[in-house]
């Protein structure tokens, strides 16, 4: 295992679905149902029964708009302020109005969601307006749950195959994606008539303060590759400057959670064990105040759950300690750190891309269409803001329906052999050195400088110089890097996506001459919010080789919001502390 | 410029009178989405190759035997 060995193969399909996580095995699932004669394909880097953000389940659902506790229209409001205005509503009020029945639906898979005494769903608040948070409490069986379903109608599953790049036709519409073994480093090349992306948020973006390039918030093997594959095929991005950024257990960098402690009565605090902040949900002016408070010279920041019942906390870890980041409790046991006793030092989390989580994705419609014809995207790398697990389903299931129904009306689109060579010269050009600089140090160097230039709050003369240090990292990639098995290629490659990445975070952070979003896009020289000027989408494309920016309106709201609601999550600093 | 190799203590720890990969199991170097474990040449037995791990444990919840052990990374421990 792990040598370099050549070969190219070629695989044709109706659709071709990137990334087998969460968004992706729904879509497979529903392009199959939709078109049960077509051959669908679903391409993993990993393997499918254990990848992605779920790779070991999840606690709940963060944003179920379930009846009797929300309605579309409430959810869509709700998700507007939380962005700031910047929404296309459209394919918001469309998860929201097809989610209950993808929770029906997952239920029907035999994943549990909890319910009162009376049968009902048992919804918690988190928000800062509405209900939304589902818990579920077999939720480590998910991934098994999929897995069942896929293999029942008979999805084509291609574990450890990294997509590199997407193939497109003359006009620019797709035709199909290049692929790598990444224990052997054989290419595949892969025909469709459509192309979902699902390959997850660009979570190997900054560099855990830890200084493990491993330790990060997302599922390590997310990287930013669909980010980078969908820039490369020309599609558009939408703002890219809106970071994901979490508060997070210090050096664990997982959530602590408030999502599940919160309910039972947790909550956030500085040191002096005093509230400051309305709500845990996470926003990007949630973050600022969290920001706030620990520069204050109050901070550090805790959750705090040590005055709460000890059977209480024991209901807590049995959640914490068993599913999404089970390895809490052997981090809080090496620091002697029980929840009864101490609260949970919490910290800043590095920046990333995630629509998941913020709202920085590849710009899709209520289709889940992105820009390039035949070309989907869903889950977290897709523009649908605060999208979690259940947008992930959801959307995905939009996308795997549409691009299946397109597919039966189209042909396969011919791509350019030369392409398919240049890529392979690409991807191979490092395992022809004799010697040279491993992928890990351009790595970690990237991702330094994506700490030290640009994480907020963001200043112009430092983005200037990461856009410097970037391009020389780039050359180093290209002329230097030396690749010596097919999981250090595999590495090279993420490499590339995570520099690609960096570039489009600063030209995106660079563009958008205003703050907003509180923490996530908070630029130095602009500190106010500007609606005249940038009450718009910012998007990045390729075009000609070259990174352009440039504005796109916010489409008409479908559901109004008044002048005195838009401010709600602006109130996020508890008074009498401020 | 040669490479070097600098030392790290890995957080995946096999232990080897349990581990059956010589019998034929694979099942937590299949499922690490790192894909960080390998079977070794010389023991016939799991280890971990590469210390690029997310500490997620499926290595450890799904192998049969009970051999896998996912320590916390001792740079965040
Ligand atoms: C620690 C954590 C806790 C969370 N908690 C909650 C919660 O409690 N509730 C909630 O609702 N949401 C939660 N979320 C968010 C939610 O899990 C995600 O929004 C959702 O799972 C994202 O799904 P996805 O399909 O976009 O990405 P993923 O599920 O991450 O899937 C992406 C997949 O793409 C694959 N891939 C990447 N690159 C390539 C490539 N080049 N080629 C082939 N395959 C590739 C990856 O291996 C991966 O399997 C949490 C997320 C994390 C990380
Ligand atoms: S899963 Fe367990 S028994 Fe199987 S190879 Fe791995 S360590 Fe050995
Ligand atoms: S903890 Fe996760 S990343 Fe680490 S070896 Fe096990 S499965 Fe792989």
């Amino acid at each position: 295992m792990d040598e370099i060995k050549s070969g190219l193969a070629e695989v044709v399909c109706d659709v071709l679905v990137i990334g087998g996580g969460t968004a992706g095995p729904m879509a497979a699932y529903k392009a199959k149902r939709h078109s049960p004669e077509a051959r669908i394909v679903l391409l993993e880097k990993a393997n499918v029964k254990r990848s992605g953000a779920i790779a070991m389940g999840m606690d709940g659902l963060n944003n179920a708009v379930v009846p009797g506790y929300a309605t579309p229209e409430q959810y869509t409001k709700e998700i507007t302020i939380a962005n700031d205005g910047i929404c296309d509503q459209a394919p918001v009020f469309k998860y929201a109005s097809r989610c209950f029945e993808i929770i029906q639906e997952l239920d029907g898979f035999g994943i549990k969601f909890q319910k009162n005494e009376n049968g009902d769903f048992d919804v918690k608040k988190v928000h800062h307006l509405g209900s939304y948070v589902l818990p579920m409490p077999n939720g480590d069986t998910v991934k098994k749950a999929l897995y069942r379903q896929l293999r029942r109608e008979k999805v084509l599953i291609s574990n450890r195959y990294m997509a590199t790049r997407l193939l497109t036709g003359r006009d620019g519409q797709i035709a199909g994606a290049i692929a790598v073994n990444t224990r052997s480093a054989e290419f595949l090349v892969l025909r469709a008539k459509t192309v979902i992306l699902c390959a997850g948020a660009a979570g190997r973006l900054g560099l855990p303060q830890s200084g493990y390039l491993w330790s990060t918030y997302e599922n390590a093997t997310n990287s930013g590759d669909g980010y980078a594959m969908a820039y490369h095929a020309g599609a558009a991005l939408a703002n890219l400057e809106c970071y994901q950024i979490n508060p997070l257990i210090k050096d664990y960098n997982g959530p602590a959670c408030a999502y599940v402690a919160g309910p039972f009565g947790a909550y956030t605090t500085n040191s002096e064990g005093n509230r400051f902040i309305e709500c845990d949900y996470w926003s990007g002016q949630m973050m600022q105040e969290f920001y706030n408070e620990l520069q204050s010279g109050k901070g550090p920041v805790f959750l705090k759950l040590n005055h709460l019942h000890s059977e209480t906390i024991g209901k807590i870890e049995a959640v914490l300690h068993h599913v999404e980041r089970p390895t809490r409790g052997r981090f809080h046991e090496n620091r002697g750190t029980n929840y009864r006793e101490r609260m949970i030092e919490m910290h800043i989390s590095e920046i990333g891309f995630c629509s998941g989580h913020s709202a920085s994705g590849v710009y899709v419609d209520e289709f889940a269409r992105t820009t390039v014809s035949g070309l989907y995207a869903a889950g977290d790398m897709a523009s649908v803001p605060h999208n979690y697990m259940l947008g992930a389903f959801t959307n995905g299931a939009v996308a795997g329906e549409h691009a299946a129904e397109v597919a039966t009306n189209i042909d396969l689109v011919d791509y350019d052999t030369a392409d398919v060579v240049r890529e392979q010269q690409r991807v191979l050009a490092a395992t022809r050195r004799e010697d040279g600089i491993p992928p890990n140090q351009l790595e970690y160097k990237t991702r330094r400088f994506v700490n030290d230039y640009l994480q907020p709050p963001k200043v112009t003369a430092k983005m200037k110089l990461g856009q410097a240090r970037f391009a020389e990292i780039r050359e180093d990639m290209e002329n230097a890097m030396i690749v010596r098995d097919a999981h250090e290629l595999m590495r090279s490659l993420e490499a590339a996506s995570i520099l690609d990445c960096a570039e489009m975070a600063a030209s995106a952070s660079l563009f958008r001459t205003e703050s907003r979003w509180g923490l996530y896009h908070h630029r130095v020289e602009y500190p106010e919010k500007n609606d005249d000027d940038w009450f718009c989408h910012s998007i990045l494309r390729k075009r000609d080789g070259r990174m352009i920016a440039e504005k796109r309106p916010v489409a008409p709201y479908i559901v109004p919001i008044d002048e005195s609601e838009r401010s709600a999550y602006d109130r996020q600093r508890i008074r009498r502390h401020a | 410029m040669p490479i070097a190799h600098t030392p790290t203590a890995v957080p995946v720890i096999v232990d080897e009178a349990k581990c059956i990969a010589d019998k034929g199991c694979t099942v937590c170097v299949d499922v690490c989405p790192l894909d960080v474990l390998r079977i070794s040449d010389l023991t016939g037995k799991a280890y971990m190759k590469y210390d690029e791990c997310w500490y997620c444990m499926p290595c450890e919840t799904d192998c049969p035997t009970g051999a896998v052990t996912v320590n916390i990374p001792y740079l965040l421990r």
